[in-house]
């Protein structure tokens, strides 16, 4: 079967459906995904590594077991038995390598599965492969990648966003009917945005970190890219929960999303703060947000304005505390146990100059620059300053959300970039996450999906923020938007 | 804030980095342009304000100190760039 097939294009829980009943197989629904990988990989450039054969061998034994159980009728399959995914090479899968992006791990195979990938797996899921990264996810465009840059598969021309661009585009360009991403600082949310697909970056310590290569670690969470937010929840909710193998995992019941609960946003309390609306935000994007949150109003919520004051400190908070976080975890990667090994004379130099061969120009500048905050006599300056300015941050949601139950924001200030656009200006791309970062500071969950387009037909994202652990509410907000509105059923020419 | 070359040469040395001259250059330039930006939040008033040391509710959850099976050797140096009497091999350490 062929990708005219039209499988490519369907959606998990159509796909599900359809498995369940016998209407299609695993591997005719595998071989879809792939057959339109073949044919748009080449331009898009969402995948580094892909797991085709593994995929089909996994395919034919989720249909095998099909089979097997419907002789015994009484015998439950697991939830997402045959369910194509791509997973963001930034999480690890066993006998898989994993590259973060990054030429430091081009040889890499990591002897372990992340926790949410294994969740997926013991949920019966096919791997078609891991996505494009930016290097160690320091990055909004997977410019920073060391296998090339993630083409939008809306315009060719402009970045996928980062740094899960990889993920985003193979959701968007009907790849994958789902893919993992990681998001530090707006990296799931905004390349969903950018793409026109739907991302869920968790409450920090709702999804087991275990397995994903650490960045920020007090930031890190891992999320899910989907075409709706009824698709994303189902698997959020398979990967959430305690992990042993992750101290910062809350021994929480992991809430069920029930997307039945509401057919109307009545009763639910809407925030727009106003910090969100500012100067340089392109017009298209202020106005495809205003008019979804009337749209949410017209559902039945009730819209307040509302003021996070501190959201002007986010950005300079962020970029001192995440490459503070990632200068040390980055130090691992000294070419003695793995990774690349630079020829030396001297342990020093085995040290300095495998760094150098092994790290891009962004990832160098981070953990300079992280390294520089951590210092002795710029530390309190600094550092000590970011987290108790960071504690202001947190303390604007903590306030807000004793009066709202929602915040609505766009994603980012723009739709996709040019690409090149910002290469030579890392603070022009950091402003790409202005509208992001705060929920990783927070800790809080965010959810983005598609609410327009704009004149050059690059899709408009908006962010849904709640309160630690309600990603429920999110995931319902979103889902009753969808079922009045088509948005996020629009399909890039390019893949249709 | 401005930078100096000695000051991003001792950064490197710390971070464990061989820079180019061309590096250094570039990112004195622009570390100093981030930090120069980064400077705003010696504005925020912080007195009597604790440092985040997590976002979540204070928890501490502890696992039983039981030991697991670690990870067999053989798996752990199959990605060692060189090895040697099942141990990571680098260069001498001592003359």
């Amino acid at each position: 079967m062929s990708a005219s097939s039209g499988l490519h294009t369907w959606g998990v829980r159509q796909a599900l459906e359809a498995l369940e009943s016998g209407q299609i197989s695993s591997e005719e629904l595998t071989r879809a995904c792939l057959a339109q990988i073949q044919r748009l990989e080449g331009e898009v450039n969402a995948f580094i590594t892909l797991t085709g054969e593994q995929a089909l061998q996994q395919a034919r034994a989720a249909d095998q077991r099909r089979a097997a159980a419907r002789r015994h009728p009484d015998e439950a399959l697991p939830a997402l038995l045959g369910l194509p995914l791509a997973i963001k090479d930034l999480l690890t899968l066993a006998g898989v390598r994993c590259t973060c992006g990054s030429r430091i791990l081009e040889n890499f195979v990591p002897p372990f599965t992340a926790t949410a990938v294994q969740r997926l797996l013991d949920a019966g899921v096919v791997v078609l492969g891991k996505t494009n990264t930016d290097e160690f996810a320091m990055g909004s465009s997977t410019e920073t990648s060391a296998y090339g840059q993630t083409r939008n598969p809306w315009d060719l021309q402009r970045v996928a966003g980062g740094s899960s661009g990889g993920s985003a585009a193979a959701v968007a360009a009907r790849m994958a009917p789902a893919a993992l991403g990681t998001d530090t600082g707006g990296s799931v949310r905004q390349p969903a945005a950018y793409c026109g697909v739907t991302g869920i970056k968790p409450t920090y310590g709702r999804v087991s970190r275990y397995g994903l290569v650490a960045f920020g670690s007090s930031l890190d969470t891992a999320g899910v890219l989907a075409r709706s937010a009824a698709d994303a929840a189902l698997l959020f909710a398979l990967m959430a929960g305690c992990d042993p193998r992750d101290a910062t995992t809350l021994d929480l019941p992991v809430t069920p999303i029930d997307l039945h609960a509401r057919t109307s946003l009545a009763g639910l309390r809407i925030g727009v703060p106003r910090e969100y609306f500012i100067a340089g935000i392109q017009p298209e994007v202020e106005q495809a947000v205003r008019a979804a949150i009337q749209v949410l109003a017209e559902l039945g919520a009730s819209i307040r304005e509302i003021r996070l004051p501190h959201t002007e400190y986010a950005l300079p908070v962020y970029y001192l505390i995440a490459p503070a976080e990632a200068s040390a975890n980055l130090a691992r990667y000294d070419g003695v146990r793995y990774g690349l090994r630079a020829p030396a004379g001297t342990l020093e130099e085995l040290f300095t100059r495998s760094r150098a061969a092994g790290f891009g120009a962004e990832v160098k500048r981070r953990i300079m620059l992280g390294s520089y905050a951590l210092s002795a006599g710029y530390y309190d300056a600094y550092y000590a300053q970011a987290q108790k300015v960071r504690t202001l941050i947190r303390r604007d949601f903590e306030q807000a959300f004793e009066t709202v139950d929602l915040i609505a924001t766009p994603v980012a200030p723009s739709t996709a970039f040019r690409a090149g656009e910002h290469s030579d200006d890392p603070l022009a791309m950091y402003l790409e996450d202005v509208f992001t970062l705060p929920t990783n500071l927070a800790g809080v969950p965010g959810l983005a999906f598609p609410v327009g387009f704009d004149p050059a037909g690059m899709p408009v994202g908006m962010q849904l923020m709640g309160a630690h652990f309600r990603e429920d509410l999110l995931f319902q907000a979103a889902h009753v938007y969808q079922q009045n509105s088509n948005w996020h059923r629009r399909t890039p020419p390019l893949a249709a | 804030m401005t930078l100096t070359l000695a000051e991003v040469e001792h950064i490197a040395q710390l971070a464990r980095l061989e820079l180019t001259p061309e590096e250094k250059e570039r990112f004195r330039r622009q570390l100093s342009d981030i930090l120069e930006y980064a400077a705003r939040l010696q504005q925020v008033d912080t007195s009597g304000i604790p440092p985040t040391s997590s976002v979540l509710p204070a928890h501490s959850r502890l696992r039983d100190d039981e030991p697991l099976p670690p990870l067999p050797r053989e798996v752990v140096l199959a990605n060692a760039p060189q090895q040697r009497d099942n141990q990571f091999q680098v260069p001498p350490v001592l003359e």
